[in-house]
């Protein structure tokens, strides 16, 4: 089913979508990835605050490439989100509502999904320059000196992704390929 | 004799890098193309088609294809009858390399050091495999890798009885296991026999062959055939979400071995599976 939602995501949309639905993303969303996680975990170790609030927040698993003179971004794709799966966990208990990335996630990332009724996207992987077109701006906020690795805000626009886990924890991965499955 | 200035190499290897970044060679086109038609999966045929959008809009506007531009992978086959003038070649290469990253606008993914994690800001160094061959030209393939698919690579230190049903199960098996993380459609570049390292490099260098050209040994073309088609019936599909195209080739190189060995390397490549030559 193809639906719209606005980024942040209110508990509503999130508990609303389903495994196979095509959203389109417009609002606020962030970027993070395997230095960015590793940091806000040690953050979270060391009792200091973290550098966004999570509550209801989405976070895109990309690092992109450099902008060009007069655009707000380069290429950017999602990066595999398993490498983030030690961390996820944590950051959903602590409010994070959804995820885009792309790829397998771990069963402790599904089962903490469920319990906080939250969301996996998958977005084309090796789709980077069509994805750069919904970026319509592109901020770095923290982390700065992890170059393509800090964390970005960025304003979207009808940014399509595909729901791969629900917040009941079905999995599109392991769904879908049955139906085409001929071994 | 011929001399080549190592300037001429920097030349190249920093246009080189931006062109495969930006373009896929004829083949990879033609295949994807051809995918987006016969794709069962009305799902895959959406994502498969929003690829040929996505190549489209990186040729026209120059955005990269994808956002992991890749650890440059070069390869240089080098006349014996070449002789090199202006400095060390390597420094020449990794110099195209600074230079092609930067001004291309291409990510810079490299850390200088396994463990302690540091961007080297330029991506910087390359990983160079020198070739030496007849005559006096030199023939220079820059083949960025991006990480997603090369970690869903494998090596499997196969026994002799294991035999080609082994060699088939291996190939599978690391097909199966890279799913979705590997961006299907996928490539997979395969090596069979030689030493642990010899077979990962054969298997590096087949994802450079085109993948409308099989081996021209026939047991091995068989085997190329045969795994395509069994890949494509796993049913993980364009983006691991289900469908018929989830590999484009599987190209097979193989050399002699020891009495008591079988290595098997499978590296993975996703549809972005990049490479631009050119000769000198």
């Amino acid at each position: 089913m193809e639906k719209h939602i606005s980024a942040p995501i209110s508990d509503e949309d999130a508990q609303a979508l389903r495994t196979g639905d095509y959203v389109y993303i417009t609002g606020t969303i962030y970027t993070a990835r395997d230095a960015a996680h590793l940091r806000m975990d040690e953050a979270l170790n060391n009792h200091e605050p973290l550098p966004i609030d999570l509550t209801n927040n989405i976070i895109y698993y990309m690092g992109p490439s450099p902008a060009r003179e007069g655009r707000p971004i380069g290429s950017a794709g999602p990066t595999t989100a398993s490498r983030m799966d030690k961390y996820t966990p944590r950051l959903l208990d602590l409010g994070l509502k959804g995820m885009i990335g792309k790829g397998k996630r771990s069963d402790a990332v599904r089962e903490a999904i469920v319990r906080n009724h939250a969301v996996y996207f998958a977005a084309v992987g090796g789709a980077g320059a069509l994805l750069s077109k919904s970026i319509k701006t592109s901020q770095v906020i923290a982390y700065d000196d992890l170059g393509t690795e800090a964390i970005r805000k960025l304003e979207v626009e009808n940014f399509p992704v595909i729901v791969v886990i629900d917040s009941e924890g079905s999995n599109l991965y392991e769904t879908a390929i049955c139906s085409y499955r001929e071994d | 004799m011929k001399t080549i200035h190592t300037t001429q190499i920097t030349q190249a290897v920093r246009e080189l890098c931006i062109e495969a970044n930006h373009f896929l060679t004829p083949d990879m086109d033609a295949a994807l193309k051809q995918a987006a038609v016969s794709e069962k999966s009305p799902l895959g045929k959406q994502i498969l088609n929003q690829l040929q959008d996505n190549l489209q809009i990186a040729g026209e506007d120059q955005i990269p294809i994808c956002q992991d531009t890749g650890m440059a992978v070069i390869f240089m086959e080098i006349g014996q009858d070449v002789h090199f003038e202006g400095g060390l070649l390597e420094d020449a290469v990794n110099e195209g390399v600074r230079q092609g990253y930067t001004d291309g606008f291409l990510r810079k993914s490299v850390v200088k050091d396994p463990l302690l994690r540091e961007n080297t800001k330029d991506n910087t160094p390359a990983v160079i495999h020198y070739e030496l061959t007849l005559g006096d030209q030199v023939t220079i393939t820059v083949a960025p890798k991006g990480f997603g698919s090369e970690n869903m690579s494998r090596i499997f230190m196969l026994k002799p009885a294991d035999g080609i049903e082994g060699v088939k199960n291996a190939i599978l098996t690391a097909v199966k296991d890279a799913g979705p993380n590997a961006c299907p459609p996928m490539v997979v570049g395969v090596g069979i026999g030689g030493t642990f390292e010899k077979c990962a490099l054969m298997a590096k260098k087949a994802l450079t062959r085109p993948v409308n050209v099989h081996s021209d040994i026939p047991y091995v073309q068989e085997m190329e055939k045969e795994l395509l088609d069994k890949i494509n019936r796993t049913g993980i599909g364009p983006g691991g979400l289900g469908g018929t195209t989830t590999a484009l080739a599987v190209n097979i190189n193989t050399y002699p071995t020891h009495i008591a060995g079988l290595p098997v390397a499978v590296n993975i490549c996703c549809h972005v599976n990049r490479h631009a030559v050119r000769k000198l």
